[in-house]
């Protein structure tokens, strides 16, 4: 009978454009891979060949991308888009999530969670995040979501034997799941008030009548900013930010304050400045709002905090509200100008955790603000980078971040919302006075002479409750895997110079990132 | 001439192949060794170097033109319109001179002492020279913008890294206190410079660009206009700083390393003057006009204010920086007088206040060094028994301070002032007190320092050959701008005539000007140039600028 049908039925397989799909595929079949050589034995492979490994999957990722550069083509039936915005997210993406590597290469994060699984949650959520900027549909936006989140809730807890890392895990588990849901409504109402998954769909239907008015359309949109907000970590969604980001292990906040972000202001910018870009009059105001109010909320919360990683997630939700102009004017100038910042974001922010991460490894003083106290005599190498990041965070001319913040602010005042542009520098302005006392802290204070004392070797770490001892001691002596090195690491070093010489390079010469965004403003067909 | 860029960034190269080279030779290099570091005198090198280039385009100005000189044009950002664009003008010229000059006496003296870290401090130091140049010299705002925040990091670093802490005010608190108040300025400054831009090639209809000259501003609207000026006039009231906005300068004047002072007072108050002359009259003529009472008010409030407190302060650092307060608000006086005159004034007392309070700065670290380390001047004293040069040199200083008849100071201020009464009648009299307390704070600080019962802790000793060849060559130029202020006055008068052009017609100062109507349409009758509208206007109260004080100037000299 079956075969009857099977022979009558005129079966035509799907196409699939694997050369749009490659930086994907490349990235889940990397995490694949990875996963399968985390099982090896040897301790020597497991600690180096992975992240290996995964930086050479993320090589492959970035170079399809670029292969794939001046595509602008719908696949997988019009679920996802290749186009400039997604292929240049990819790109930051990319070299976020190798920096982020680097950083775990010879961390605790990675050995708790034996190599091969920490390193698999990381491509996966690096390839959800490449999904999320790609998405076309609102299926695939829900799902690219999902795919980014649930590995970084894992990711969060891997310090097993820290509670504060449990404890992050959870909270960001509870917290994401909420904000999940709260799309996952939104989507499902402007499914029901348009009749299409589809953003263009989404468009036309919006565009047609009195739709972009209607009360089941304003409520989805409502929850849909609510819940991008939660993933964006924009105020008042944020809570959740400071806790997750001080408790996760230094590498995993790195890869969540960048990449996150880079994905979640993609999906900002397609969802609604293409699928909503209708609706534009209702959500314009009601998301220029949230950003002033992120803005200050962020830069006010930064204020006074003794932890670097706090301090940094606080200035993080005030990025996020810079960014958020650019997606408020829904000009193409304010998407190159998001785009743009994204970029600089990704330097400056790395330069500054991997100097955290390796000022952790070497003073025991975790990431407070102390362990920097004097570095600018002791460690010249690690004080310039952190230096530049946070002159650049704060938007100081000759460093990248000026020239990103003044495209936005230029962005926010020709779209019409100049007191926008007015909020940006009140904002800068505030996070003068917790960015300037980082640099106090490194080049005016003397380096504390007793504090000196390294972290808790591995062998001392405290015991897993409910694990099984045996399991424990086998992972105290673990003879031949690489150690936490004493002196911060050499690659650590590298991001932190990387990153340094980006943000101070790039703000001299700005003209490279202008040629890089340019595709991505192209990309939405706006003015 | 060589190109501006050269002359802007030697010294930023020599700091930092200054600092390398200390980097190179590890980074035990603490000073201990006492007298010249190499960082040091790479240092010096450049900023002689600057100041040799600075002298040369002095030289080379061309007096008759309006026109921008030695430009340098090169797209910086295309897609923000941003252009790195230099250019000497009558306004800049003198200003970029004096820069050069006192960071050249700046960092002589600073080569006296002995640094921790000397690579480093010397390179903030001639970055410093380089920013506060580049801000002088650009000719595109957004440029001009980039250069005056850049100027304030290593300031930052040099005070709260080389700074002293004095009491419960460390060098850390009070250098956060005065970067954040600058800041707050210039960031404001930022968004309007932005906006200005921006909504300009809005209205006019063109490409965005920043480039001065080339923005149509007359396009704004008058609410626009109103708050772009309100926040370009915070920025350069903050770094003046004037009256009510001046709180950080107590601390910051206490903590910074009398060096680092002497080129923060003498020149980067300059630079917001400098922006309300270059930027902010030409762009927003309309808005100087309509706040021009608030303007005087502020700048009569800090007259008064800084001399009271100039003559009440004990501590000779703080008498120094209130003085400024009171010279500068003379300086925003003159500007907001909105005529050719007063601006002028204005123009000449900014090279002439950089010119006495550099010296002065440093005359208050010498002493401090005979009173045993102490700056409050109730421990000096005594000072001329056995330091006759010193206390001559000290005078002259002194005199030029309080605006003596015969000094250059007396020229600027009376320009100020004759500028003041034509525009505000009340304000400029009672401005007039601010003369007189000069008078009163100069004389003060001289006579107990020098004079009096010889101080408790004080060891008299005349002034060392090193010392004296800092302070010398700048009372050198002291004495020839008092002989010759028309060098700078003639140079800049084209320029300011131009630069106060719109508003003078605008605030009325201007009466019988060739233009029918004031308003927006007076920018077509600058076109033809300011030689024509000289020749028009010659005998109406904005011109003849340059004459009626030479003759009891030249008087004055004679006796």
């Amino acid at each position: 009978m079956s075969a009857a049908v099977l022979a009558s039925a005129h079966l035509k397989g799907p196409h699939v454009d694997f050369a749009g799909l490659s930086p994907l595929i490349a990235l889940l079949g990397g995490a694949t891979i990875v996963l399968m050589f985390g099982l090896i034995g040897s301790r020597w492979v497991r600690a180096n060949l992975v992240p290996a490994l995964s930086l050479i999957t993320l090589g492959a990722a970035v170079g399809l991308t670029i292969w794939q550069w001046d595509e602008q083509k719908s696949i997988v039936s019009g679920a996802l888009r290749i186009d400039g915005l997604a292929l240049a997210l990819n790109l930051v993406l990319g070299a976020g999530a190798a920096c982020a590597v680097l950083l775990s290469w010879r961390s605790l994060a990675a050995r708790e969670a034996a190599h091969g699984e920490f390193h698999a949650l990381l491509l996966t959520s690096v390839g959800g995040m490449s999904l999320l900027a790609a998405a076309q549909n609102t299926v695939a936006l829900f799902v690219g979501l999902e795919l980014l989140s649930i590995p970084l809730y894992v990711m969060c807890a891997t310090e097993m034997r820290r509670e504060h890392s449990l404890e992050a895990g959870l909270k960001y588990l509870i917290v994401g799941s909420v904000g999940s849901a709260t799309l996952l409504y939104g989507l499902a109402m402007i499914y029901g008030a348009t009749g299409s998954t589809d953003f263009s769909a989404i468009a036309r239907a919006l565009g047609g009548g009195g739709l972009a008015t209607d009360p089941l359309t304003l409520t989805g949109i409502a929850l849909c900013v609510a819940g991008l907000c939660f993933k964006s970590s924009v105020a008042p969604f944020h809570q959740w930010t400071p806790d997750v980001y001080e408790g996760a292990p230094t590498p995993v906040t790195a890869l969540m304050a960048v990449t996150t972000k880079v994905a979640a202001l993609g999906v900002f910018l397609r969802f609604f400045d293409v699928a909503l870009i209708s609706a534009h009059g209702s959500w314009g105001p009601a998301v220029a709002v949230l950003a002033a109010i992120t803005i200050v909320v962020g830069n006010v919360g930064a204020l006074g905090q003794s932890s670097l990683k706090r301090m940094l997630a606080y200035s993080s939700v005030a990025q996020a509200g810079y960014m958020l102009a650019g997606v408020v004017v829904a000009t193409r100038l304010g998407v190159q100008a998001t785009v743009l910042y994204l970029v600089v974001y990704l330097f400056m922010n790395m330069a500054a955790f991997a100097v955290i991460v390796a000022r952790e490894r070497v003073t025991g003083l975790g990431d407070s603000l102390d362990s920097l106290a004097g570095i600018g005599r002791s460690d010249p190498v690690l004080a310039w980078p952190m230096t530049l990041a946070m002159l650049g965070l704060a938007g100081i001319p000759a460093t990248a971040g000026f020239v990103g913040k003044f495209y936005l602010i230029d962005a926010s005042v020709s779209g019409g919302y100049t007191w926008l542009g007015v909020a940006i520098v009140v904002g800068s302005m505030i996070s003068l006075a917790y960015y300037l006392p980082v640099l106090a802290t490194m080049w005016m204070r003397e380096a504390p002479a007793a504090g000196r004392t390294p972290p808790a070797r591995p062998g001392g770490l405290p015991a897993l409750a409910g694990g099984s001892p045996e399991l424990d001691a086998g992972a105290g002596a673990d003879a031949g895997e690489a150690v936490v090195p004493a002196d911060g690491g050499w690659e650590v070093g590298l991001v932190a110079v990387l990153g340094g010489a980006a943000t101070l390079f790039f703000g001299i010469v700005p003209q490279p990132l202008f040629d890089l965004v340019h595709s991505a403003g192209r990309a939405l067909g706006l003015l | 001439m060589p190109p501006l860029s050269i002359l802007i960034w030697l010294p930023a190269a020599l700091g930092l192949l200054g600092a390398l080279s200390s980097l190179a030779r590890g980074a035990r290099d603490t000073g201990e060794e006492a007298g010249w570091t190499l960082p040091g005198a790479l240092a010096l090198l450049g900023a002689l170097g600057a100041l040799g280039l600075a002298i040369g385009y002095i030289a080379d100005f061309h007096i008759g033109s309006t026109k921008l000189q030695h430009v340098t044009d090169v797209m910086w950002v295309k897609e923000l319109g941003i252009h790195y664009k230099l250019g000497v003008s009558g306004l800049n010229v003198f200003l970029v001179g004096l820069t050069a000059l006192l960071f050249a006496a700046a960092v002589l003296a600073a080569n006296l002492r002995r640094w921790q870290r000397p690579g480093l401090f010397f390179f903030h130091f001639m970055l410093a020279e380089s920013a506060v140049l580049g801000a002088f010299l650009a000719q595109d705002l957004a440029l001009f913008v980039a250069f005056f925040d850049l100027m304030l990091i290593p300031f930052y670093f040099m005070v709260g890294g080389w700074g002293a802490d004095r009491g419960e005010v460390t060098r850390v608190r009070a250098t956060l206190k005065f970067v954040i108040y600058t800041f707050v300025g210039s960031l404001l400054m930022l968004a309007a410079a932005i906006a200005t831009g921006v909504l300009s090639a809005q209205e006019g209809g063109g490409h965005i660009t920043f480039a001065l000259g080339e923005i149509r501003s007359s396009a704004l609207g008058s609410g626009t206009q109103d708050w772009i000026f309100l926040f370009f006039a915070a920025a350069f009231l903050v770094k003046m700083p004037a009256f009510p906005l001046h709180g950080w300068m107590p601390d910051g004047y206490r903590a910074m390393p009398i060096e680092v002072l002497m080129v923060f007072s003498g020149v980067l108050s300059k630079v917001g003057a400098y922006g309300f002359l270059a930027i902010v009259l030409p762009l927003f003529p309309g808005a100087a006009v309509h706040f021009q009472t608030l303007m005087l008010v502020i700048a009569l409030a800090s007259i008064l204010y800084g001399s009271v407190q100039a003559f009440s302060q004990t501590d000779a650092r703080l008498v120094a920086g209130y003085s400024s307060v009171a010279q500068l608000g003379f300086i925003t006086l003159g500007i907001f007088a909105l005529n050719g005159k007063g601006a002028q004034g204005a123009l000449l007392q900014m090279v002439n206040h950089g010119l006495v309070v550099a010296p002065l700065l440093f005359i208050i670290g010498v002493l401090a060094r005979r009173a045993d380390g102490s700056e409050d001047i109730r421990d000096m004293g005594g000072i001329a028994t056995r330091a006759p040069v010193f206390a001559s040199l000290f005078l002259i200083v002194s005199l030029a301070t309080l605006a003596m008849p015969g000094s250059s100071n007396f020229v600027g201020e009376f320009l100020i002032l004759l500028g003041a009464f034509q525009a505000k009648l009340a304000i400029a009299i009672i401005a007039f007190t601010g003369v007189v307390l000069a008078s009163v704070y100069a004389l003060r600080l001289f006579i107990r320092s020098v004079h009096n019962r010889v101080g408790a802790k004080v060891s008299s000793r005349d002034i060392s050959i090193a010392d004296g060849a800092v302070l010398v060559p700048v009372v050198l130029v002291i004495l020839f701008m008092a002989l010759y202020p028309q060098l700078a006055l003639k140079r800049s008068e084209k320029a300011v005539q131009t630069s106060v052009y719109v508003a003078a017609s605008d605030s009325g100062a201007h009466p019988e000007g060739q233009c029918p109507k004031p308003g927006r349409d007076v920018l077509g009758c600058l076109t033809p140039g300011p030689s024509s509208q000289s020749t028009q206007t010659a005998g109406t109260q904005v011109l003849g600028t340059g004459e009626p004080p030479e003759t009891p100037e030249e008087g004055a000299v004679g006796e």
